[in-house]
């Protein structure tokens, strides 16, 4: 069947889209490829960051191998490093911020999304919000002169009073050290274990909590035995969230952790993280491998916080993906 | 619509290819002397098969579509009309996975041509859609002149636009005043005609509706149809209607589709007094659908 | 009969308990968030002065001076982040809207969410080695490169779910009335999307104005002003920082004073972007 095409239908569809795509047209051909390269750009980011940080670590690496994670000498003196100190300061304070944070953040989190009243919700929910968003560098400062001051003179000997015979609470009591750095921890991930859990119990089909409370149950009951079981691999995945934003967090606990490269059994000692000691050192350094070194005290960081990210997500992802029950 | 005796033509389905000038003889001529066989198609589809991945949805439809009449497609959900007519504007291709083969001829251009831009033909066939969609972000006036402005032309007189398409879908004196307000803040049946006027706005010589009246009331039910009437005497118009009393209402053709397949395609007053095929007759008693 | 009772009680009690626990544990939640907004008000307010938004900082020791050269920083920096952060962030969003289905969106959804939770003190090191280290000189440059960073991973996974949001019945319009593909995306789509967006980004930028650790080897300080992108930039968190840990009574004020002016900048960003979300539901 003899048919002509009039040029009103007809774009110059020229034959290398053709060979390319699907696009019929031009802007299409551009549109997708140009937005395409700007997505690999974040992929690229990503491993450029990763490759950058083992390049500069890589004299360290060289130099010292797996003894920088279990030596404790760190001395830009002698030019020998071991990163022990730093490692326990962080994971530590970390840590110690989770015993605190997690049960306040669970309780938050069950608190907005089964118990509270309606009204109450909405505001409540945006001051925890408001807590994430004030500045790192304004709660550091915060803790200098309000945290470790309240710590020094109220709590330290309060707690050496009554539980002194433990070595936890052992020691010169200065306010600032790993107490002050685990509260100070706490108080920052608080809003993120807290929203991710608030999300997680929401994705909870509501078929469930129904189920326990028509068969007579308390509203704690219906929580504890319908709700959190199911939730249970997704508010893990939330604390680990926190526990990344933890080991990351640098100013605030610079600012209040005392910054001295000493493994301690005391709450009240002062310590050093990881972030704390680049922070504190990268622009003084002098000399290759000091930078080196502190650059592979970067590159551990790194790889921890995105490893602790990736189990995380998938953990949180698991709950929202579960079939049972309702709709997702 | 009183059913007419009709002239004892053989009713083949082949149609004259004339050009415009006998096209306009044949709407002038007597409504009981037009059939199937001597309406003069606008466009006309060839063996179109769609599909969606691997199903089959439309299995090879032969069919004329007359120019400046309404041309109603009905049939039981799934049927493939709502495929059919958007296969028209090539809006079915914009589904991933889906696509369509075959002709389908605008005049005497088979808009699947593999050099045809689908952007261009859909300049010419325009569409109105289930669910009345205006933009949200902009006011009436601009709804209106959306489809001119976001391909890049400048009318000389947007106003005139304006109010030349919103007097041409009888809107024009409800939403004078209110020009600036939000496409959205009217009600059901105004958006539709909104949209029309919208879709006018560009000027197309066919107008596919897509079960235009589904989601409004029957009092903007009837002002749509009152408007398709008006709009016959300029427009070609295909509408998807799954209620039949709207196509014996507003049509003046009807093609019945079942399954995938064209089962028959007559004047309205015809299917719907003396079917010639049997599924046709079961479907507008109401055995099934 | 007796016993049923006193375990319904038991029950109860408990449910009781665990209650107040959660109340009580979003009271201790929210005490530090009143603490800090106290102590920054009253030990901030003390600092505030024309001065300093005025002068630039005096010499150690000497009383006085301002940081008029760090909230201009600020601004400068955040200005090079958004930048240098807000239209690839966006386009790699709706790229991730539009084609992200198979396995290359997969990808970058998997490095943006892993870039989001980088440390960013990380991102400092990182830029240092990028663009310090060649240009041989800290610079606002490297300072806003380096927010912008942190911010991308943000902008990008916003801008894609506001997208999806979208209904299809209006990309379906635009195509019905002869719009190619990628103006629909744009100009019907985008912009449909645009309020959600924007409050997406305010709440980056938010955050971003309040970050040290990435400026520390990137923008580092500055006494003085600094002209063009090419010099240390002092900023607002930079300077509390300094000024917190050092030994002087009169930095120690005008940390408090910085902090205000920081925290309101930032709680202004945060209000009205929920505002912007708030005005746009009940425009419905």
């Amino acid at each position: 069947m003899a048919t002509s095409h009039d040029v009103s239908l007809v774009r110059g569809r020229s034959r290398i889209l053709t060979r390319f795509g699907r696009e019929v047209n031009w802007g299409d051909f551009v549109f997708r490829r140009t937005t395409a390269l700007i997505a690999a750009f974040v992929i690229a980011a990503l491993v450029a960051m990763a490759v950058a940080m083992v390049r500069a670590s890589s004299e360290s690496i060289a130099t010292f191998g797996l003894g920088f994670v279990f030596s404790s000498v760190w001395d830009p003196v002698r030019d020998v490093y071991g990163a022990l100190p730093f490692i326990f300061g962080t994971i530590a304070s970390s840590l110690l911020a989770l015993v605190f944070a997690v049960p306040i953040s669970l309780g938050v989190a069950i608190f907005l999304s089964e118990l509270a009243p309606t009204w109450l919700r909405g505001p409540v929910g945006f001051l925890v919000e408001l807590l994430a968003a004030v500045p790192s560098v304004v709660y550091g400062l915060w803790g200098i002169f309000a945290l470790a001051p309240w710590l020094r003179d109220t709590v330290e000997p309060l707690l050496a009073q009554v539980f002194g015979f433990l070595p936890l609470f052992q020691g010169a009591q200065h306010g600032f050290g790993m107490l002050a750095g685990g509260i100070i921890l706490a108080i920052m991930i608080t809003p993120t274990i807290s929203s991710v859990s608030r999300e997680v119990l929401r994705a909870v089909p509501s078929a469930l909590r129904e189920g326990a409370l028509g068969l007579g149950a308390t509203p704690w009951e219906s929580v504890r035995v319908a709700v959190l079981p199911y939730a249970r691999s997704g508010l893990v995945g939330a604390t680990i969230l926190g526990l990344g934003r933890a080991l990351g967090e640098t100013m605030a606990i610079t600012m209040v952790i005392g910054n001295r490269a000493e493994i301690s059994t005391s709450l009240f000692a002062p310590s050093y993280t990881m972030a704390s000691v680049i922070a504190n050192e990268f622009t003084e350094a002098t000399g290759k491998l000091y930078l080196s070194a502190l650059a592979e005290v970067g590159l551990l960081l790194f790889v921890v916080t995105v490893l602790l990210n990736v189990v995380a997500r998938l953990l949180v992802w698991r709950v929202g993906r579960l079939p049972e029950g309702g709709r997702l | 619509m009183n059913p007419r005796p009709m002239s004892s033509k053989p009713t083949t389905k082949k149609a004259s290819r004339e050009g415009s000038a006998s096209g306009e003889e044949a709407s002038k001529a007597r409504w009981d002397e037009v059939s199937v066989s001597t309406l003069v198609p606008k466009m006309r589809t060839e063996g179109l098969r769609a599909y969606f991945g691997q199903a089959e949805v439309l299995k090879g439809i032969t069919l004329p579509i007359a120019e400046k009449q309404v041309t109603a497609v009905i049939g039981p959900s799934g049927c493939g009309k709502s495929t059919f007519v958007r296969c028209l504007n090539r809006m079915h291709e914009v589904v991933p996975g889906a696509r369509a083969t075959g002709q389908v001829l605008l005049d005497t251009q088979d808009i699947y041509h593999s050099e045809v831009d689908p952007v261009r033909v859909r300049r010419r066939v325009g569409m109105v859609f289930q669910k009345p969609n205006p933009f949200p972000t902009m006011s009436i006036r601009d709804n209106v002149l959306a489809g001119l402005r976001l391909n890049g032309e400048r009318p000389d007189d947007p106003d005139a636009v304006v109010e030349k398409m919103l007097h041409r879908v009888a809107l024009w004196d409800e939403v004078k005043d209110i020009l600036g307000r939000a496409g959205t803040g009217l009600s059901g049946g105004q958006q539709q005609r909104l949209c029309i006027a919208r879709s006018l706005a560009l000027e197309p010589e066919v107008l596919l509706m897509d079960e235009p009246c589904s989601a409004l009331d029957p009092i903007a039910t009837a002002r749509v149809e009152e408007l398709i009437h008006e709009l016959r005497k300029a427009y070609t118009i295909v509408i998807v209607t799954h209620n039949m009393q709207q196509a014996a209402r507003v049509a003046n053709f009807t093609a019945f589709f079942y399954l995938g397949k064209l089962i028959e395609h007559d004047r309205t007053d015809v299917i719907f007094t003396r079917p010639k095929e049997q599924r046709t007759e079961d479907y507008i008693t109401g055995r099934f659908g | 009969m007796g016993s049923l009772f006193n375990q319904y009680t038991r029950r109860k009690l408990t449910d009781v308990l665990v209650r107040s626990a959660c109340v009580a544990a979003a009271v201790v939640a929210l005490v530090p968030l009143v603490s800090v907004l106290y102590y920054v008000t009253v030990r901030g307010i003390g600092g505030i002065n024309l001065d300093f938004f005025t002068e630039l900082p005096k010499p150690v020791g000497e009383a006085g001076g301002g940081m008029a050269n760090a909230i201009v920083g600020t601004l400068k920096l955040v200005f090079l982040a958004c930048v240098f952060g807000i239209p690839p962030g966006v386009l790699a969003g709706v790229y991730l809207a539009e084609f992200g289905h198979a396995r290359f969106g997969k990808m970058v959804r998997f490095s943006a969410d892993v870039m989001s939770g980088v440390p960013s003190i990380t991102v400092g090191i990182f830029v240092y080695a990028l663009v310090v280290l060649s240009t041989k000189q800290f610079s606002a440059l490297a300072g806003g490169i380096a927010l912008a960073i942190l911010m991308l991973p943000t902008v990008t996974r916003t801008t894609e779910e506001l997208l999806k949001l979208v209904p299809e019945s209006l990309r379906e319009a635009a195509l019905g009335l002869g719009l190619p593909k990628w103006r629909a995306t744009l100009r019907v789509m985008l912009r449909t999307a645009a309020p959600g967006i924007a409050t997406g980004v305010m709440l980056a930028v938010a955050r971003v104005a309040g970050e040290t650790a990435p400026l520390l080897f990137t923008a580092f300080n500055n006494r003085f002003w600094s002209s063009g992108l090419n010099e240390p930039t002092a900023s607002l968190p930079v300077n509390i920082y300094t000024y917190a840990v050092s030994p002087y009574e009169e930095w120690h004020r005008q940390a408090w004073a910085a902090a205000l002016v920081l925290l309101l900048m930032v709680l202004l960003l945060n209000v009205s972007a929920r505002l912007l979300v708030r005005s746009r539901v009940g425009a419905r």
